[in-house]
């Protein structure tokens, strides 16, 4: 089985072996070779199983285009599946497992399904599994599960990187075969900033493959020394292995650049793969063309080839793919590729044309077959003879199949471009529509011949250059000549009675289509998802038109009549992990740390996502174990002397100009234009559509000056929306936005204490005395000898509270500062679990209750919204549905007995009444255990609730299986006078 | 997707946040008779046509300009991106 099928020469070398191994079987290959060469090399025909009938397989092609040979790469948390041999760089130490096979490669188990075959047709699924319904879950599913998909993930999470970057260019060169060179070099040297990017690790395409001459220099060293040549030039950026995926509106090209995966794993420093976002002024397509085969009975033995590929594996490879080699061909490639195999040195043994006609010059010992078809083959795991129509047999351990070239046209078709039918090559070419700034060259677009992609390469550069207004070239195009490309239409040998495969990669033979066809699934994208027929990781590349053109031969119309193929991104598939880029685990998105971060996390600290911040959520003591202990002792100690709690993560908009105060009339409810200098007021604002959006205090800091907060989840739509406010509805009011939430830090001290702590914080000379400086006052002033800030006398708790403001670098000291100075209080640092206790102990609104559901009247409020003056939302805040008697109001609820829970998301129903819809009353929206009180206060909605204080109704939990009985009470649990915070 | 700021030239469409239609420039009067009918119709009704749309398109992560960008349904072709305050004012839109 270690057979050599190595002949001389070619691109690889022979001095450098590299070492591998195939299902735990060691073997060697050359440097330069894929995987699929080497395994080629080492006489392995037999790479994998095929995905429903589990049938042996072997290497089809030799490039993305890849049907058959989907290897699982690596293990461990490395390991990859799926990954295409043809197109995997060997390297030494890579290991390579074939999939989807129970029991051995060899001796699958699950090839019985191939003796299943007559009933496991298109639509199987769906006739089969319909009955009983009692199966779905338990039966069917399962077994579906157990068959899907080819590979297997590792389950372990990725441990390589990647990233993500731009890059910009005059033009973009896409594919660096005879076409893309050409247009490269010329572009290039008139100093135009180029791309040249190849999904090969080799560039050169074709001139690789193929025995051809430019220059008169062979054709792979004409290759080379372009490459270098181009490498060579400042102005232009070769991005091997990198395959452009996608392309995208106004000139954007997505790209994947494969930087590691040719390396052992883990070894390289640098990311596995990079995605990058091309910009392009102007693109050139020269991604050549894919060949495709011809139906046949039995068409899919391990041994029956691309005759293309068969070509590249002697040529580029030196390797032949068999000892005995037939070809099938329908065009002149086919006699080409026989050609260069006898010239390399392996044997041809037949030659079998479908055409009729006079047999052109021998190809060295070979039978000619003029007018032949092959209709069946033999082998078991391998190709051994070919049967044709006329009867004869010839004994061939290979088959390179030609059934001419279809253009590589795809992305031309992703911003809605259609192909169009070109009879004389018998292929869909780009259609007219291309996206903006792109045009096709050579086999791309068409057109087959060596010279003519060489011609066209550097036409397409020049049009492009004069479209980007730069001097054309002076550079000759290369020279070189046009092989004979005619060819015939031949899709399927019509003869064949076993079964012929369309579709290798998903098992869709002829008689799949033959069957959609009967049942009625006719147009294109019907057939193809009936049948499966040119999905998954090759999407089609080899069996698209072969599809169209038997469902054409069916219906009796032309492949144009029956549909055309096109295509979405990407055109091979691109990892999701290169998506991701950087945006994993905790770098998923930015995450925002308080001033005083790394002080809490000293304490101890338990932190709490909200948003982008982390924020403290509460800071335990030795010998708490429930969070409940930490927080209501936060809430004890900062009622009864003073706490700490970091809030700058609040929003705060800077707001300056002669027109603020109308700017802030018109965004807040209630007026501010009023408020004098030194005072803060509460401020809500409502959509346009008179919903409560959101609320904060504004602060009057000077005649032309007001500093704004927001809430901590609004911070950036409400700046976002003030903007637009200020832009696009009132253009001349001065006024300016600044945000500045990262530009302070500030920290709530609240409790009978607070000013007492204050006191020594705040410099000499500044009185915050009740009377100079009383609640809803603000001032700029000094702390700490110097130290700017800012006072509010502002109270989310319902303590006499202050809010303090320093520039953000003196956060994490003046949290220092404050704990030492209130060490005499026994002070006590709370985070955003007490804060929250407190608020619904207060009664205030809070983001359960601005849920995007409630208007002013219901959250109690409707006094703040002005009827003298306009502001965002209060025309329609004033629509009769939202004011009529039977509102929701805000209210205070208690449980009767007092021992019992409440539940967020309850829901308020009569005593008596049925758990449904038309009983609904209001629901419960937050809700906490009362420290001050001693048992458990909710805060929430129901109808008329203002009018239904003291009354008892039930709050229903579906959910969690509750049905207590609350009273409705004052929202305001504790002090409703306000006495405290005035204190 | 490119979005050609008029003060900062060519930028990429991740810098934006997309508001939506450009008649939300024109916002009704309070004061008028029928102002809730007037505030619905601004709020609520939509052309979606097949071709060209004109919207407000806000440069988030960047300079913080509101702009009016006419661009294509169909061909994705952008024709014009225009700064929104001075569109307003154009509508005659002032204090």
């Amino acid at each position: 089985m270690t057979a050599n099928f190595r002949i001389g020469g070619g691109l690889v070398d022979s001095g450098t072996p590299v070492g591998f191994t195939f299902n735990g079987r060691r073997m060697t290959g050359l440097a330069g070779d894929t995987l699929a060469s080497a395994l080629l090399a080492n006489g392995q025909r037999l790479v994998a199983r095929s995905f429903k009938y589990h049938r042996p397989r072997g290497i089809f092609s030799a490039g993305s285009e890849e049907p058959n040979a989907l290897l699982q790469l690596h293990s461990g948390a490395h390991c990859e599946p799926n990954t295409r041999a043809t197109v995997t760089e060997l390297f030494e130490g890579l290991s390579a497992r074939s999939q989807n096979h129970v029991g051995s490669l060899d001796l699958d188990i699950m090839a019985v399904n191939d003796l299943l075959s007559p009933f496991l047709g298109a639509g199987f699924y769906y006739k089969t599994f319909m009955w009983p319904a009692a199966f779905w879950e338990r039966v069917y599913e399962p077994l579906i599960r157990a068959s899907a998909g080819l590979g297997r993930l590792s389950g372990a999470e990725d441990p390589d990187s990647y990233d993500k970057g731009f890059l910009h260019a005059d033009l973009l060169v896409i594919g660096a075969g005879p076409a893309g060179l050409s247009a490269a070099l010329a572009a290039g040297s008139s100093g135009a900033r180029v791309i040249l990017a190849d999904e090969d690790f080799r560039m050169g395409g074709k001139l690789n493959a193929d025995r051809c001459e430019v220059d008169a220099e062979p054709g792979a060293e004409w290759a080379a020394r372009a490459v270098v040549e181009l490498s060579e030039m400042a102005n232009v950026r070769l991005l091997p292995r990198t395959t452009v995926y996608g392309a995208y509106d106004h000139g954007v090209y997505g790209a994947l650049e494969r930087l590691t995966d040719h390396l052992p794993p883990g070894s390289a420093q640098s990311p596995r793969q990079v995605l990058w976002r091309i910009r392009a002024k102007r693109a050139i397509l020269a991604s050549g063309a894919i060949e495709r085969p011809i139906a046949f009975g039995n068409n899919d033995r391990p041994g029956v080839m691309l005759a293309g590929a068969v070509r590249t594996y002697a040529n580029r490879f030196a390797v032949a793919c068999g000892r005995r080699v037939a070809v099938f061909t329908n065009n002149d490639s086919g006699w080409q590729a026989a050609r260069e195999l006898d010239a390399r040195g392996v044997r041809v043994v037949a030659v079998i044309d479908s055409r009729d006609g006079p047999p052109p010059e021998p190809v060295g010992q070979a039978k000619i077959v003029m007018g032949g078809r092959v209709v069946d083959t033999r082998g078991r795991k391998g190709l051994s003879r070919i049967l044709l129509a006329s009867g004869r047999s010839i004994a061939a351990d290979c088959l390179a199949v030609s059934g001419g070239w279809n253009p590589a046209l795809h992305l031309t078709c992703h911003l809605g471009g259609r192909p169009a039918w070109n009879e004389s090559i018998s292929a869909f070419v780009p259609g007219a529509n291309l996206p903006p700034g792109m045009s096709v060259a050579g086999a791309a677009g068409g057109s087959l011949g060596l010279a003519a992609a060489l011609h066209e390469g550097h036409a397409a550069a020049l049009a492009a250059l004069e479209h980007l207004g730069r001097a054309p070239t002076r550079r000759p195009v290369a020279a070189a000549h046009d092989e004979p490309v005619s060819g015939s239409a031949l899709w399927i040998v019509s003869e064949s009675r076993p079964r012929a495969w369309i579709d290798l990669q998903n098992d869709v033979t002829l008689k799949d289509v033959r069957l959609s066809h009967q049942e009625g699934f006719r147009s294109v994208e019907h057939l193809k998802r009936y049948t499966t027929l040119g999905m998954a990781t090759d999407q089609g590349k080899t069996s698209n038109v072969i599809g169209l053109a038997a469902m054409a031969s069916l219906t009796g119309r032309s492949v144009p009549e029956t549909g055309t193929t096109v295509f979405r991104p990407p055109y091979t598939p691109v990892p999701i992990g290169a998506f991701a880029g950087r945006s994993r685990g905790r770098d998923f998105r930015p995450v925002r740390l308080t001033p005083s971060h790394a002080w809490a996390e000293e304490r101890g600290a338990v932190f709490v996502e909200t948003g982008s911040w982390i924020r403290a959520q509460w800071f335990p003591r030795p010998g708490e174990t429930h969070w409940r202990e930490s927080v209501d002792r936060e809430v004890r100690m900062t009622r009864q002397s003073v706490g700490l709690c970091d809030v700058t993560t609040l929003g705060k908009i800077d707001i300056k100009g002669r027109d603020a105060g109308a700017f802030l009339d018109r965004v807040y409810t209630g007026t501010f234009s009023a408020l004098p200098v030194g005072r803060v007021k509460y401020g809500l604002m409502l959509r346009e559509d008179g919903i409560a959006y959101d609320d904060g205090t504004t602060a009057r800091l000077d005649t032309h000056h007001f500093l704004m907060t927001t809430t901590t989840a609004n911070a950036a739509l409400v700046f976002r929306r003030l903007e637009f406010t200020r832009q696009c509805l009132w253009p001349n009011l001065d006024v300016h936005l600044t945000s500045v939430t990262d530009g302070w830090a500030q920290f709530s001290v609240a409790g009978p204490n607070a000013r007492s702590l204050l006191e020594r914080i705040v410099d000499a000379g500044h009185d915050i005395s009740n009377d100079a400086f009383p609640f809803m006052a603000c001032s700029a002033l000094t702390v700490c000898g110097g130290t700017p800030a800012r006072l509010f006398r502002i109270s989310f708790s319902g303590e006499l509270a202050y809010e303090l403001a320093v520039p953000t670098r003196f956060g994490d000291a003046l949290a220092r500062r404050l704990m030492a100075a209130g060490e005499e209080f026994d002070a006590v640092p709370y985070g955003t679990e007490a804060l929250g206790v407190m608020r619904i102990e207060k009664g205030h609104v809070s983001g359960n209750e601005l849920n995007g559901q409630t208007t002013a009247l219901n959250l109690g409020l409707a006094a703040m919204v002005s009827k003298k003056k306009d502001c965002i939302g209060k025309v329609l805040s004033e629509r009769p549905e939202l004011n009529g008697d039977d509102q929701f109001r805000f209210a205070g609820f208690i449980p009767v007995d007092r021992s019992e829970a409440l539940d967020a998301g309850a829901h308020f129903l009569a005593k008596g009444a049925r758990a449904v819809t038309e009983s609904d009353e209001g629901w419960m929206s937050s809700v906490a255990y009362s420290p001050s009180l001693g048992h458990h206060i909710g805060l929430g909605f129901i109808r008329n609730g203002h009018k239904r204080i003291g009354e008892t109704v039930r709050a229903w939990n579906g959910v969690r299986g509750r049905d207590i009985e609350v009273e409705v009470v004052s929202p305001h649990f504790l002090d409703p006078a306000g006495e405290r915070l005035r204190a | 997707m490119i979005i050609n700021h008029p003060l900062l030239g060519p930028r990429d469409h991740q810098e934006f946040v997309c508001l939506g239609d450009a008649t939300l420039i024109d916002r009704p009067d309070w004061r008028d008779e029928d102002a809730p009918e007037r505030f619905h119709d601004y709020l609520h009704l939509r052309d979606n046509p097949a071709g060209e749309v004109r919207e407000v398109w806000y440069h988030e992560h960047g300079d913080r300009s509101w702009l009016v960008v006419t661009r294509d349904t169909g061909s994705h072709e952008i024709t014009s991106v225009e700064l929104a305050r001075e569109v307003a004012r154009r509508r005659g839109r002032g204090r």
